[in-house]
């Protein structure tokens, strides 16, 4: 069923008896060509641009849950190409250029809004940075625009602009940044996988994997073995957990990131805002709620939850940039389980296991990519060579020292 | 999280800097035939259990020492607390 105003109103007219499930719930066929491991924004979304973009018919998403339980859901939905390095900034731009064409594309309603995403500086050599920043992305032909003092003050008059430690000298916007609905962006790829003939598989977790002569057959789950021609796995924040199954031990660490939102407020924010002094970023949700963020809590977890010195920190931030949010109530914050990689940037690559495919190491910037994500590793899956803008996130560039390291911590997880 | 030092007793975990999985206190023989690939490994490569995990912590706010702490990474429970120097000569280092 393809969703127009005119169906609304068609719909609103006759009661709303006519709408239909918006994806099926198959029974597990005994083999596919294709296994996608993880039901989340980038396994729905590889599974839908295997269909449609690369004429993959039988393939099938498994997912341990619902479908969005995980990250998807628990993001704060920024959407943004503001990168550096070569070896990032175009797939986050392809990624950014999905993005704009998205709900056309699947025929849903993802509440794309590219209302800008303002970095600020507030130190001359921030600044300089900043500009080399901008400039590499304009020569990637992606939108920057760098802002003096006055220009932010136009943009966000209620910043504070009186902080006489960290005062802010300016900012690096790329207006074409935004926010995106994450929920609505799992549905709408779920929706679109379903009507290309993907099966969607939920509740079904994989225990382990069949792998003989080096070469995987198919994935056993909680709903007896599957076969696949080829397996790809996408479950950043699980992934050591579900590679380990395969005998593989990864360049990554799970980490918890928290999240915040207030109460419902008055349009207040024009976009996505991040403090440069401090590590703090917000934007306002349609229902008016002020979702924020900042660092992760820097040790293993794998608990969906975060402890008590972040939430500090993170508040700090906040009203050291803008301090109006103090008369904000926090209404909720929640944690969610990252893929932290050593250098910060993900992995879209095989395995050393024929048949055997890989996508995480997300870091806190998996929601971005999505489009992307799922494009590339499809592109991947099915031509099994690796997507020209995801080139660079090999397994072996560890090995090799060609680390994507956009911050240039080293190898420390919890530094990125 | 409160950490258990065994020097100084219950301190606040945010006096301290976390480092990583307790095996980076086995750096490999850089002279050896597979130092290669051994660093490779030891450098890059971690185990990530969803459970117990032993882990260096830096006592950066305190007494500035390494302690290797066991902690359940599903529940932030922690279950013990050693010197990591004391970890380390256990081990046969540094006799």
């Amino acid at each position: 069923m393809r969703y127009s105003g005119f169906k609304i109103i068609a719909q609103a007219l006759t009661g709303h008896r006519g709408w239909k499930p918006v994806w099926r719930e198959p029974e597990p066929k005994r083999s596919y060509d294709i296994v996608v491991i993880g039901g989340g924004g980038h396994g729905l979304a590889t599974a839908y641009y295997l269909a449609k973009e690369f004429g993959e018919a039988n393939v099938a998403v498994v997912e341990k849950g619902w479908i969005g339980s995980g990250n998807v859901g628990r993001n704060t939905t920024i959407v943004r190409s503001n990168y550096l390095l070569p070896g990032n900034e175009p797939f986050y731009e392809f990624s950014m250029k999905l993005w704009e064409g998205l709900e056309q594309d699947f025929n849903y309603n993802a509440m794309v809004s590219q209302r800008g995403v303002l970095n600020l500086c507030h130190t001359d050599a921030q600044r300089d940075a900043f500009t080399r920043r901008g400039n590499a992305m304009r020569l990637h032909g992606v939108d920057a625009v760098l802002l003096d003092r006055e220009g932010v003050r136009r943009i966000a008059p209620f910043l504070n602009f009186d902080n006489a430690r960290f005062p802010i000298k300016g900012g690096l916007l790329q207006p074409r940044g935004g926010t995106v609905r994450h929920d609505a962006v799992a549905w709408g790829y779920a929706r679109g996988a379903d009507t290309h003939g993907v099966d969607i598989i939920q509740n079904c977790e994989v225990t382990g994997f069949r792998i003989e002569n080096g070469k995987c057959l198919g994935v056993e789950t909680t709903r007896g073995f599957i076969g696949a021609k080829k397996v790809g796995c996408a479950v950043a924040g699980a992934s050591s957990q579900v590679m380990a199954k395969a005998g593989m031990r990864l360049p990554i660490e799970s980490h918890v990131l928290q999240a915040f939102v207030s109460e419902g407020l008055k349009p207040l924010l024009p976009g996505v805002i991040t403090y440069g002094a401090g590590h703090f970023y917000v934007s306002q949700s349609d229902k008016g709620g002020l979702v924020f963020g900042g660092d992760i809590d820097g040790y293993n977890s794998y608990a969906q939850r975060g402890n008590l010195p972040v939430i500090e920190d993170v508040c700090e931030g906040g009203m050291s940039l803008m301090p109006m949010i103090g008369r904000a109530r926090l209404l909720r914050s929640w944690g969610g389980i990252m893929d932290m990689s050593m250098d910060g940037s993900p992995i879209i690559d095989r395995t050393d296991i024929e048949g055997l495919y890989f996508n995480g190491g997300w870091c806190y910037g998996g929601f971005k990519a999505t489009p992307a994500s799922g494009w590339c590793f499809a592109h991947l899956l099915a031509t099994d060579m690796p997507h020209p803008n995801a080139a660079a996130y090999r397994f072996d560039r560890f090995r090799k020292g060609l680390m994507i390291d956009e911050k240039g911590m080293g190898a420390q997880p919890n530094l990125h | 999280m409160i950490i258990n030092h065994p020097l100084l007793g219950p301190r606040d975990a945010q006096e301290f800097v976390y480092l990583g999985d307790a095996t980076l206190i086995d750096r490999p023989d850089w002279q050896a035939s597979e130092a290669l690939d051994r660093f490779y490994e030891y450098l890059y490569l971690r185990d990530n259990p969803a459970g117990m995990h032993r882990e260096l912590w830096f006592h950066e706010q305190g007494d500035r020492s390494w302690l290797v702490v066991t902690r359940n990474t599903v529940t932030h429970e922690i279950t013990s607390v050693e010197l990591a120097r004391d970890v380390a000569r256990a081990r046969g280092r540094s006799k």
